[in-house]
């Protein structure tokens, strides 16, 4: 290949992924721009000075405080819950080979290709019965079941091929089925459950439609639900808009900063699993 | 995705069964399921099961539900707005399974023969978390971004057309509803690109290079190399890609949420917004939950297409390998 040809694929793919990246960099100019500046100059124009402000009124006006701990409170929670109950699934399926497990994988399987749709009127009305409605609680409970049904899936695959040796010595050491688990099992698959918390984690800060559902009081949305209700209500100007746009990417900027090389290599873990 | 591990089992079982642990009752595993199968049976299984009752009554959310029979799935039929949520849909999955799989297909592709092999890993790299990056977005952060730059007034998108001499290109993207599909379909795009990106990346690190130098050696140009290497190898990510993609382009709600409610005048309306609305806005909890049904079994019936589709060819193409 020569050097002439090289070139345009490289400037062209730069140019593709500069297509991408553009929308966050327009973002962050604007929501550090005074809505004078906004105004008068528009979007395009780099910003004169910084001015936070705006950012810092938002921030106050949301209370974007109690917005990320929620979001953290309930992702983080749903993230360890639904590996743990992951394991113990697999677990059972992989290493333990019950009877039946094909079809107890096939429900799994089925339930993690169920719309949401599907569930979440039951769901609203049964939690309102048992007086979980608008409760942190229960979006971690659903969240938590609905991202084990990936986590089973994968992991049943992964624990299937663990090898025999190790559980066989275990076990004539005199270790019984749960200290197998927790001392074996576990340790040694400490990699791939990395990666399922990175990404429930990940999923659960963004998912959207049950929390928009079950979460309507100001003190217990998370971030997604909160920014999305604002949006959807067409209140907020230019400035606003910005500044929410900004709070709402920087937590998912870091993620993707943090554990970039976790997501791209577990997407291809779950890919071909 | 199920056969493989099926497979494995089957092959570890058989060793096992010479081993000296045979006496050992192995359905004391059973109790690890438990709390598993409990938890399903109440967040998914009863869940599911009201929804499949309700979709057959006339219900308002309170009170007793009034047993209709097929009434609902028989006002669907004739309901326009149900057809052209689910026309839309098609669109969706344009939008978020064909053209990521495409395009995916080629910039990885290019980075990964092109970029990683010229210039250095690092920068193919760098790129791909470019296109990753909408990925982890909130769908609801997404929406507001591009729906402030796509606003008609002070929008970047206008600005910039305005600012390079086409300003008679301006529109109102989001608010005319011959445009608001397609410009839901472009965030859509930019909001799946990644994800199929980086699978195919992956999956090309697993085709041996020997093919490539071969076929080079025999006069292949790229793009042939591109069609009778590179497509056949990864054929197991593409199935996968085009799966998921596909589901997750039936479920869209967020997006359309945050940027158009539907609107204007239902021209982006699909399935799981339009269920939503009915079960929450208008509360005819029993018709919101017949949508969400057949919503559901299309959802099941493509798995299950895609599923057989995709073993069949590891079977063909094992078969062939034995032969």
């Amino acid at each position: 290949m020569t050097a002439v040809r090289r070139y345009p694929v490289l400037v062209a793919l730069c140019l593709a992924a500069l297509f991408m990246v553009v929308p966050f960099l327009i973002v962050a100019v604007n929501a550090v721009k005074s809505p004078a500046e906004y105004s008068q100059h528009g979007p395009l124009s780099l910003p004169k000075g910084v001015y936070l402000d705006g950012l810092k009124d938002f921030w106050e006006r949301v209370d974007y405080s109690q917005k990320l701990v929620n979001s953290v409170l309930i992702s983080g929670s749903v993230a360890i819950l639904a590996v743990i109950l992951s394991v113990l699934n697999a677990y059972a399926i992989g290493i333990g080979r019950v009877r039946g497990r094909t079809w107890v994988l096939a429900f799994f399987v089925l339930a993690n290709m169920l719309p949401q749709e599907a569930l979440v009127y039951p769901i609203y009305y049964l939690s309102k019965q048992a007086g979980l409605y608008d409760t942190r609680l229960s979006v971690i409970i659903v969240f938590t079941v609905i991202q084990a049904a990936f986590g089973t899936y994968l992991l049943s695959s992964v624990l299937s091929r663990f090898p025999k040796e190790i559980i066989e010595a275990a076990r004539i050491d005199g270790a019984n089925k749960w200290q197998v688990l927790w001392r074996v099992v576990v340790p040694v698959s400490r990699p791939t459950l990395g990666v399922l918390l990175v990404f429930f984690f990940i999923w659960t800060w963004n998912e959207f439609l049950l929390p928009l559902v079950m979460l309507i009081s100001n003190d217990n949305q998370t971030v997604s639900v909160a920014l999305g209700v604002l949006q959807g209500q067409r209140l907020m100007d230019a400035t606003m808009t910005n500044a929410a746009a900004l709070l709402g990417v920087l937590p998912a900027l870091v993620f993707f900063l943090v554990f970039q090389r976790t997501l791209t290599r577990g997407i291809a873990v779950g890919a071909v699993k | 995705m199920t056969v493989t591990v099926e497979r494995g089992t089957r092959a570890v079982g058989s060793h096992r069964r010479t081993g000296p642990r045979r006496s050992r009752p192995r359905e004391s595993y059973a109790l690890f399921l438990l709390p598993g199968i409990l938890a399903f049976l109440v967040v998914i299984v009863v869940p599911f099961l009201m929804n499949t009752g309700v979709s057959f009554t006339e219900w308002q959310g309170v009170g007793t539900p009034k047993w209709t029979g097929l009434a609902n799935y028989r006002e669907l039929l004739d309901d326009s707005e149900f057809w052209a949520s689910f026309r839309h849909s098609l669109f969706m999955v344009v939008a978020m399974a064909a053209i990521p799989t495409v395009l995916g297909l080629v910039l990885a592709a290019a980075l990964f023969d092109y970029v990683a092999k010229h210039f250095g890993t690092r920068i193919a790299t760098v790129l791909r978390a470019c296109f990753y990056l909408p990925q982890v977005l909130p769908i609801a952060v997404a929406g507001i971004v591009w729906s402030w730059i796509l606003a008609p007034d002070n929008g970047s998108l206008n600005a910039l057309l305005k600012a390079i001499g086409l300003g008679s290109w301006q529109q109102d993207w989001l608010g005319d509803p011959d445009l608001a599909l397609y410009s839901v379909m472009g965030v859509m795009v930019w909001v799946q690109l990644g994800f199929p990106l980086v699978v195919f990346m992956a999956g090309l690190q697993r085709v041996d290079p020997q093919l490539y130098e071969a076929a080079e050696l025999d006069g292949a140009g790229w793009w042939r190399r591109f069609w009778h290497i590179t497509l056949p190898q990864i054929r197991p990510e593409i199935y996968v890609v085009l799966t998921w993609c596909t589901i997750a382009a039936l479920k869209v709600f967020g997006a359309v949420y945050v940027l158009t409610k539907g609107g204007p005048g239902g021209a982006t309306d699909v399935p799981s917004y339009f269920s939503f609305t009915t079960f929450f806005e208008k509360t005819q909890v029993g018709y919101g939950a017949a949508i969400s049904t057949v919503l559901t079994v299309i959802i099941l019936v493509l798995s299950l297409v895609f599923l057989k589709l995709q073993t069949r060819t590891e079977d063909a193409e094992e078969g062939a390998r034995a032969a």
